[in-house]
């Protein structure tokens, strides 16, 4: 690891916090997207079979 | 062909589908190498040493933070005026996004803030019209999660998205209005003398260029979500009527 020198804390706990934000706002809309994208085949296969 | 065809779900679901994978790629390709540049390759600042690399982080999301808010009072005046669904259910997909930006720009701040002006936090005219603008972000979320019916949650959202677009633009020049606190200027500017050197430069603005695009990856998703949810409660509803 390259040195950070007296600022590492600073640097590598702003960027930790950052990407871990990024990563859990990427993996909530990639997981909802699935999720409803599921229900809603689900639903329209349902409709389809009732029409 | 018009713009307003694409307020028509339909065919904003067929366009954003199509768009949606050269978008993520785009994404990718400059978040990933800006920051990579920004954190390893960038030398150390003379006045702020190492820790000018967190303007790779603080600056796209501060900058995002206040644009999305714009992109939101735009969506919601085309709610408001032309009534076209869309619009507000894309405002309301970039809502979470903002606030996530919103949080990344006051937290790096206040990190940043605490080795340079000795404190996490000054009531600053900048610092404070944020804190506002982030309290805005959750009292729109909170304001689509309590209404029920989704025309007047979209109405009441886009109001309080006017009223708190004061706070947005008092952020972006709170510095210029006041000349006051700690914060300091634009980072970037068009002025040669003004902005940054150009070995710091070129990486943010590739950084710049990466939350941009990830910004219009994810609202793009989150909007086709939205527009799913809808069809998805009135197949729902008619289900429930034909049970009835």
């Amino acid at each position: 690891m390259f040195d950070l020198g007296k600022y590492a804390d600073a640097i590598l706990s702003s960027w930790g916090i950052t990407l871990a934000l990024l990563i859990a706002l990427v993996l909530v809309t990639w997981r909802r997207s699935v999720q409803v994208k599921k229900a809603l085949h689900a639903a329209e296969q349902r409709a389809s079979k009732n029409v | 062909m018009s713009l307003w065809e694409f307020a028509n779900p339909v065919k904003f679901m067929a366009l954003s589908g199509k768009v949606l994978p050269w978008v993520v790629g785009l994404t990718v390709l400059t978040l990933v190498p800006g920051m990579i540049w920004g954190f390893f390759f960038t030398p150390e600042a003379a006045n702020f040493g190492n820790s000018v690399k967190i303007i790779y982080i603080h600056v796209p999301s501060a900058m995002m933070a206040i644009n999305i808010w714009v992109m939101m009072l735009v969506t919601s005046l085309i709610w408001i005026v032309r009534r076209h669904h869309v619009s507000v259910r894309a405002a309301k997909a970039a809502a979470l996004i903002g606030v996530t930006m919103t949080v990344i720009a006051l937290i790096t701040g206040a990190i940043w803030g605490e080795p340079m002006w000795g404190t996490y936090w000054a009531w600053d005219p900048r610092l404070t019209s944020f804190l506002i603008l982030f309290l805005f972000y959750l009292g729109y979320m909170a304001l689509w999660a309590a209404i029920e019916n989704p025309d007047t949650a979209a109405d009441l959202t886009s109001v309080l998205c006017i009223v708190g677009s004061v706070f947005a633009l008092l952020s972006r020049y709170a510095v210029n209005f006041w000349n006051q606190g700690l914060h300091q200027g634009a980072s970037l500017s068009m002025d040669k003398e003004e902005h940054v050197a150009d070995v710091y430069y070129l990486p943010l603005l590739l950084c710049i260029a990466g939350f941009i695009l990830l910004f219009v990856a994810l609202v793009l998703i989150r909007t086709r979500t939205e527009l799913r949810l809808v069809r998805l409660h009135r197949l729902e509803i008619r289900e429930r009527m034909k049970d009835v």
